[in-house]
């Protein structure tokens, strides 16, 4: 169990040219001993390169990489006292699964007492007990999976355990299942576990911070909630929570107020310093009311549609040519052509060049 | 009769029915909705309807026809799959145009049509990328304009959503509904296969519910979520899934878990001591003198936390629409919408709903 510090690293796959092209961009950043972080973005954002960075199999072309304050920058996978699982079965299929499950312990000349007590400790964590004495070929392609994840769990001596889309085969309501046992492995044993994926659901689910990246870069880390409520650039606002964050253009009117169309808005940012005229106004349809009593911060809207979605309903509304999105009760009804919107100002998001204020 | 009606489709490939006594009579000009969890037999009535399947027994009619006895080949059908299936040697343009190319439409035409279609599937633009620059979303935006095209009087798509990320389907799902319910012809017959309550909901049409190869309700997407016949539609027709608790009741009391709270009015008239009470997960609130509850799984899907939850032995979920941390054994308080509850009896009929129904 150790703290990670990754230190300026960046990469590039071809470096040695004029202005090479980045699969990481520089950052800087440090994951605490015992958390649980997922990286998370759609393909080709650079996710699979940071692990394997962490994982020794890519040595990144600049910065440095610390476990526990040493530099590991140089050392070789198998010397960086790491366990992986990948997104398909790793087994040896010769063996049973016990042996599976003992192997890493084995040749790391554990007692026989002690692999024996780690191997059926985890085996009863995925609930694999039963199958101990079976030739791991044998298994059904999720049950292998749990056989991978159970290698990458047995020892309690590693620095972080690392996994790339380790669900991505398993069938969805033992899904759910793994997701508590990963969470609850790691609070029992305070394993670092580092955790990519492509699904905002898993990450958000899995993850106490989540690092969100496009395009090579790092836009933003934090924890589920604060991407929800605070995303750091419109991409992540746009890439977490559904419906997507509404987004407004809209025009400084003071230091703490935005004009959209002609309504004016008043925002918890302050714009003092701020010498661009246009910025974004980014708000979750969450946290948009039609207004009941509210006296500022209301704006007129006219219904486009209202989606009975069960379980809420989704109120599509339009501000001149900006589309209002706003989840309401299922029990309110909408009957009039124009609704009164209120803003909530400490919720709203203010974005210049893309990037929240 | 210009319907497609079926009568009593069965099929038994195994030991277990894969179609169960299924009838339906849908008209043209609407949307139907099959919904059901996987292996309830969706995709293997769909395929029935295609003419992929010939079921064991059962009559199907269409325009007038014994449909069964129609080859595939006549029956004029478009099909949309889970998998993005497209030509991969083809480009945009090529692979939905193959459909009108067999047919030996002139080249002008073939031209129109191929572009409105892809304009309506929002890929304006794209005639001559190839199949594999494509997204997941655009491959399978590419199979609907291809099904676009025929001009089908019978547009099946089975899951055709469920691939993809939560961001494209969230898009899709739109504009799914709007081609349909701008571009079709009232000619033609849309039939939708989903596990998914919501794009039910979404699509808005009739929902035919499915399970082991039964139909288990037919009805407006509305009705089905308001008055489910049975546990078992509350429970597929609800995502989350319907929380079902072991309940009774006396004269002013409903006790279960050791909670009790008053007999909302439209429970009056159930007579059973013993019965299941079902409440949906966004009928349940946090609250600061509520029921306590322990926390086995904050559960985070788009913006929604779901809140898996227990207490003895009954277990719950809730949902409350944002984004908040929850910690694995954390305690919190509940308090149900007593007016929102259902009561299902022993044998698992809608017994009473707040929206009027029951079937007992």
């Amino acid at each position: 169990m150790s703290k990670i510090d990754l230190n300026n690293i960046s990469h590039s796959y071809n470096p040695n040219v004029p202005n090479p092209v980045y699969a990481l961009n520089p950052f800087s950043m440090t994951w605490e001993n015992g958390k649980r972080y997922a990286i998370l973005g759609p393909s080709g954002c650079g996710k699979t390169t940071m692990l394997n960075i962490v994982s020794g199999l890519v040595r990144p072309s600049a910065g440095s990489i610390l476990f526990d304050d040493k530099d590991v920058t140089d050392l070789k996978t198998e010397s960086r006292n790491i366990a992986q699982v990948f997104q398909f079965p790793v087994i040896y299929n010769t063996m049973t699964v016990y042996e599976n499950l003992a192997f890493p312990l084995k040749c790391r000349g554990f007692s026989k007492d002690k692999i024996d007590e780690r191997v059926k400790s985890v085996a009863d964590t995925l609930s694999l007990q039963s199958f101990l004495n079976s030739p791991a070929r044998k298994l059904t392609a999720d049950q292998k999976q749990l056989i991978s994840l159970g290698r990458g769990l047995v020892r309690e001596d590693v620095a972080a355990v690392l996994m790339d889309e380790p669900l991505t085969v398993i069938d969805p309501d033992l899904k759910f299942r793994l997701r508590r046992k990963l969470k609850e492995i790691n609070e029992e044993f305070k394993t670092t576990l580092v955790y990519v994926t492509h699904d905002q659901n898993e990450a958000m689910t899995f993850a106490d911070n989540i690092i969100v990246m496009s395009e090579g870069e790092v836009v933003q880390a934090g924890t589920p909630k604060e991407l929800f409520e605070r995303p750091n650039t419109t991409f992540v606002g746009y890439f977490i929570g559904s419906p997507a964050m509404n987004l407004f253009e809209t025009e400084v009117n003071s230091n703490n107020e935005v004009k959209i169309n002609d309504t004016v808005i008043k925002i918890s940012t302050d714009l003092s310093t701020i010498k661009q005229k246009k910025l974004k106004l980014g708000i979750r349809s969450e946290f948009i009311e039609i207004a009941k009593d509210q006296k500022e911060n209301l704006i007129t809207a006219t219904v486009e549609k209202v989606e009975d979605l069960g379980n809420y309903k989704l109120l599509t509304a339009k501000i001149g040519e900006l589309v209002i999105k706003s989840k309401i009760k299922r029990e309110i009804e909408v009957s009039s052509e124009k609704v009164e919107l209120h803003i909530p100002h400490d919720k709203c998001c203010i974005y210049e060049n893309e990037r929240l204020i | 009769m210009m319907n497609l009606v079926a009568e009593n489709l069965s099929y038994k490939p195994d030991e277990q029915f894969h179609l169960n006594e299924v009838s339906f009579n849908f008209k043209k000009g609407n949307i139907y909705t099959i919904l059901g969890r996987t292996l309830s037999g969706k995709t293997t009535l769909l395929k029935t309807i295609a003419g992929l399947l010939t079921p064991d027994s059962g009559a199907m009619r269409f325009e007038d026809k014994d449909f069964l006895k129609v080859p595939v080949w006549e029956r004029n059908i478009a099909m949309v799959y889970q998998q993005f299936i497209n030509y991969p040697h083809l480009n945009v343009f090529e692979n939905v145009a193959f459909p009108l190319k067999q047919r030996k439409v002139d080249d002008k035409e073939i031209s129109d049509v191929v572009l409105n279609s892809l304009k309506s599937v929002g890929l304006e633009g794209y005639e001559n990328r190839k199949i594999q620059e494509l997204s997941g979303g655009q491959q399978q935006r590419v199979s609907l304009a291809r099904s676009l095209v025929k001009n089908a009087k019978i547009l099946l798509l089975d899951e055709p959503l469920v691939n993809l990320d939560y961001k494209l389907r969230e898009q899709l799902r739109e504009e799914f509904k709007n081609i349909f319910s701008q571009g079709l012809s009232e000619e033609s017959i849309v039939i939708f296969s989903t596990t998914d309550p919501r794009e039910a909901m979404e699509l808005n049409g009739e929902v035919i519910v499915l399970d082991e190869g039964k139909v288990l309700q037919v009805g407006p997407a509305k009705e089905i979520f308001e008055n489910p016949k049975t546990l078992k539609v509350a429970e597929i027709s609800n995502d989350p899934p319907m929380n079902i608790l072991q309940a009774n009741m006396d004269s002013n009391k409903i006790k279960f878990e050791g909670i009790e709270v008053d007999v909302p009015n439209h429970l009056n008239n159930v007579k059973d001591k013993n019965f299941n009470l079902g409440i949906r997960a966004s009928n349940i609130e946090l609250s600061d003198n509520g029921f306590e509850f322990e926390v086995e799984l904050a559960e985070i899907s788009g913006s929604e936390t779901l809140l898996h939850l227990k207490r003895g032995n009954a277990k719950i979920i809730t949902s409350i629409e944002e984004v908040m941390n929850f910690n694995i054994h954390d305690k919190v308080k509940l308090n149900f919408n007593i007016d929102k509850v259902y009561a299902f009896n022993e044998e698992g009929i809608l017994a009473s709903s707040p929206f009027g129904g029951s079937y007992v």
